[in-house]
């Protein structure tokens, strides 16, 4: 059963994901992210780890697309096919891509060819609510440090450079 | 459920980020296959967590983070990218030379 939602679920991020890197409108390419990351939340799901599904959904979903489709439309990004989407170099790039992944895959293959998941009956919520809160607190609150680097970083980037030069 | 499957779907979703990387030109989308390679990662943390029960949900904690992390770079990513477009009127990762001036060449011809 649990095979069964994560094969379904791990499709759909994988045909998602190839549409969103050969898709020719960029607005398309930005909605299959969203099937893509929401198919993730599903192997998430499936992999009985249902606060980082949820986490998935709420800040990949709901915050990260929103924030890049707001990108789009303040760069004039526009809605008809763009051939030149793509560089003339992608059948190189493809080939990096397929030998890198026959590298990873046969590597993980040996490693791990013969181990199986253990059936976890219940969910696992309150177990990581609890590592984060007691094991994982300071590099919680390093993040939190972190967050709000990078949002005084977006400010100054994102301060009209011209007038700086003249003060 | 036999643990090559979540790992082989993370080499796969990686794979495909890796030549988004390589063959895209708009640097919005350069960001969105940093987001697919990210995914892949947090597959192969809750698929190890599962795995590997520790009690201490090690694998499922370091995704949420690397999903706050994710936050946080597509944040200053895109800041950087509008900053390109301020600068140049495009967000063609492969033209962009420089972030804050256009190319002195470019500055020749229009003054």
């Amino acid at each position: 059963m649990t095979t069964a939602l994560f094969s379904i679920a791990g499709a759909v991020a994988l045909l998602a994901a190839v549409m969103v890197v050969t898709s020719r409108r960029i607005v398309h390419a930005a909605l299959w992210l969203v099937v893509a990351l929401g198919a993730v939340a599903g192997c998430f799901g499936a992999l009985h780890a249902e606060f980082v599904a949820l986490v998935q959904i709420l800040v990949y979903v709901g915050a990260i697309v929103v924030l890049v489709l707001f990108a789009l439309m303040l760069t004039k990004a526009p809605t008809n096919p763009l051939p030149a989407l793509t560089t003339r170099r992608s059948p190189f790039a493809a080939v990096v891509a397929l030998v890198l992944a026959l590298v990873l895959g046969s590597g993980v293959v040996l490693a791990f060819g013969n181990e199986k998941l253990k059936p976890v009956p219940d969910g696992s919520a309150e177990a990581v609510g609890t590592a984060v809160f007691r094991t994982w607190v300071l590099p919680f609150e390093v993040l939190s440090v972190l967050l709000l680097a990078a949002l005084i970083g977006a400010i100054v980037l994102s301060q009209r450079s011209g007038k700086k030069g003249d003060d | 459920m036999p643990i090559v499957v979540p790992l082989l779907l993370a080499v796969a979703l990686f794979c495909i980020g890796v030549y988004g990387v390589l063959a895209r030109r708009n640097a919005i989308t350069l960001l969105m296959s940093f987001e697919l390679m990210l995914n892949a990662v947090n597959i192969n943390l809750v698929a190890f967590d599962a795995w590997h029960v520790d009690g201490l949900a090690t694998g499922q904690t370091l995704a949420v983070f690397v999903i706050t992390i994710a936050a946080a770079e597509i944040g200053l990513g895109l800041a950087i990218v509008l900053l390109l477009f301020r600068g140049h009127g495009h967000v063609d990762a492969d033209a962009a030379r420089d972030l804050l001036e256009q190319d002195p060449v470019e500055k020749g011809v229009e003054q």
